[in-house]
């Protein structure tokens, strides 16, 4: 059988005795592009800190590309990568030299070469030059995309990649994320508030609520089990508890 | 061909010794990665210094107004009376190598608190990054610091006060290495500190070298202090280097046996220092600070 590139067994995470996350286990398959859904304080990003091995878990077990990610992490680190708009890349370096910088820190091999494709990839050409911290919001997400892919990483995880972004350049972004799983096979989980980001990207949902999955499937087997039109009023359903699971509406 | 026999007895001796190669390999491999995450570590921290000038000038601007100072004091005590015109240079001297021990802990915590103030850290600890070559690279960047400040400063004591602190030679680098590791060890523990509090335990960094600075006597002996005070200055280790200091300036003695002294003590604080950031490593991983740190 097939390793998965990301599997988690019954993680458990308390602060202060109370759970961010209890007992989710699910594992994701190599070349799968998987939405985490949930409202705020659902364990989207307590889950996707436990897989990088940013976050202990107070129990369970995380494994990426068969590492476990609290004993042996260097080992799937280097085949990872993260994008979040929490995080920023260092803003008074050029957007060239912080791609410098993480090429070396993957010991990306022709680096020059890889940087020149993702500036053709991603439209940065321009601002290579530039100091990050005077990038637009939708400049600075595409320069930290092409940082996120400036390792070619097996296992790519986002959380919410184009929250504060226009309509256009969210779309632009979407459509990159696809070819870039399309052509390297790479298995990537995206934790979004966006519906309409999940049901045109992913190929799986899994929802989460109160540190729990509240459900698991394709978007359109959720859709039909909840007996709605969109993901949006599905994760509705779920986050407001005001439906159970109902009969398939055709 | 082998016949079958001879193969299977020669075969395991070939493929031990291709796994012991390949091991090799991978060794030298992982090692020349490790160097090349430390210089990529160097090359962003110098990236930041040589794009602000105000950084590089504050890096000389604080030991040479220090200096200047001690120095015109020193000359006017000298002046009126004999003890100091004897003891020539130690309040330089000593300004010089207390800016080796502020500086260099300096140095290497402003390196991470770079990483705070950018909100870059949770980048570099999902990186292949090691906390190890991490604090390698802030090494390097204490000492590259340090070359920036102390260097023109000293030569400007040499030329305004004729105190050449490059003349106690070996000595001299006695006093730099004992100092460099104090300052290191205090750094990587308000590092830790930084991982687990968060910028709250950013004034750590600025203001922790200055607690060592009454008890390591840096500008007055040992003897001055209480009796119950000196067994605590004991306990530092640059309390070692500036008594070892004054011995040279004023006895002309190199104290070899208190520079081992402090290197024993040096090497304890070190161990004390890596211990203590690895635990609140975990800590912050615990507690989930780590993507937290910032701004």
């Amino acid at each position: 059988m097939t390793q998965p590139a990301i599997a988690a067994e019954r993680l458990v995470k308390l602060y202060q005795g109370r759970p961010a996350v209890d007992g989710i286990s699910f594992t994701l398959p190599a070349d799968s592009l998987t939405g985490l859904l949930g409202g705020n304080g659902a364990g989207k990003t307590t889950t996707i800190a436990m897989i990088m091995g940013l976050l202990t878990p107070t129990s369970g077990e995380v494994r990426v590309l068969g590492a476990d990610m609290q004993r042996e992490r260097f080992r799937a680190l280097k085949h990872m990568n993260f994008v979040s708009p929490y995080i920023d890349l260092p803003m008074r370096l050029t957007v060239r030299q912080n791609l410098m910088v993480f090429g070396r820190l993957y010991c990306v091999d022709d680096l020059a070469d890889r940087i020149g494709v993702l500036a053709r990839e991603f439209d940065i050409h321009d601002l290579l030059d530039r100091p990050t911290g005077r990038l637009s919001s939708g400049q600075k997400t595409r320069v930290s995309l092409a940082k996120a892919l400036i390792n070619q990483p097996k296992v790519l995880l986002l959380d919410e990649p184009t929250a504060s972004l226009d309509p256009d350049t969210a779309d632009w972004v979407r459509a990159r994320l696809e070819r870039y799983r399309s052509e390297s096979g790479a298995t990537i989980l995206l934790a979004s508030h966006n519906m309409n980001e999940v049901e045109r990207l992913c190929e799986r949902v899994i929802i989460m609520k109160k540190g729990q999955i509240e459900d698991d499937g394709t978007p359109a087997r959720l859709l039909q089990r909840y007996g709605r039109l969109t993901l949006e009023e599905v994760f509705l359903d779920v986050a407001r508890g005001s439906s159970g699971i109902r009969e398939p509406v055709l | 061909m082998l016949p079958a026999a001879v193969r299977a007895y020669v075969n395991p001796f070939f493929d031990r010794e291709t796994a012991m190669r390949d091991s090799m390999q991978t060794a030298l491999s992982d090692y020349t990665d490790s160097l090349r995450r430390i210089a990529a570590m160097v090359g962003r921290y110098s990236y930041v210094m040589r794009g602000s000038w105000p950084r590089l000038a504050e890096l000389v601007y604080w030991p040479a107004v220090n200096m200047l100072m001690w120095g015109f004091v020193q000359t006017y005590i000298g002046q009126k009376a004999g003890y100091f015109a004897q003891a020539g240079g130690t309040f330089i001297g000593a300004m010089l190598l207390w800016d080796i021990l502020f500086r260099g802990q300096l140095g290497f915590s402003i390196s991470f608190l770079e990483e705070t103030w950018s909100r870059n850290l949770a980048n570099l600890l999902i990186s292949p990054l090691r906390p190890v070559e991490l604090a390698i690279a802030m090494m390097i960047m204490s000492l590259i610091r340090l070359a920036i400040g102390i260097v023109p400063v000293s030569i400007v004591a040499n030329v305004v006060f004729g105190f050449n602190v490059y003349g106690m030679g070996i000595a001299l680098a006695a006093f730099f290495m004992n100092l460099i590791l104090t300052s290191w060890a205090v750094g990587i523990l308000v590092s830790g500190a930084i991982l687990r509090n968060g910028l709250g335990a950013e004034s750590l960094a600025w203001t922790v070298m200055t607690l060592f600075m009454p008890l390591a006597c840096v500008f007055y002996p040992v003897a001055v202090l209480p009796s119950w005070l000196q067994t605590a200055a004991w306990m530092l280790p640059p309390t070692y280097v500036f008594e070892g200091m004054r011995a040279l300036l004023i006895d002309h003695q190199f104290r070899a046996d208190l520079m081992i002294e402090a290197f024993a003590l040096n090497l304890v604080l070190f161990i004390v220092g890596a211990t203590g950031f690895a635990k609140l490593m975990d800590a912050a991983r615990r507690n989930g600070t780590l993507l937290q740190t910032g701004e």
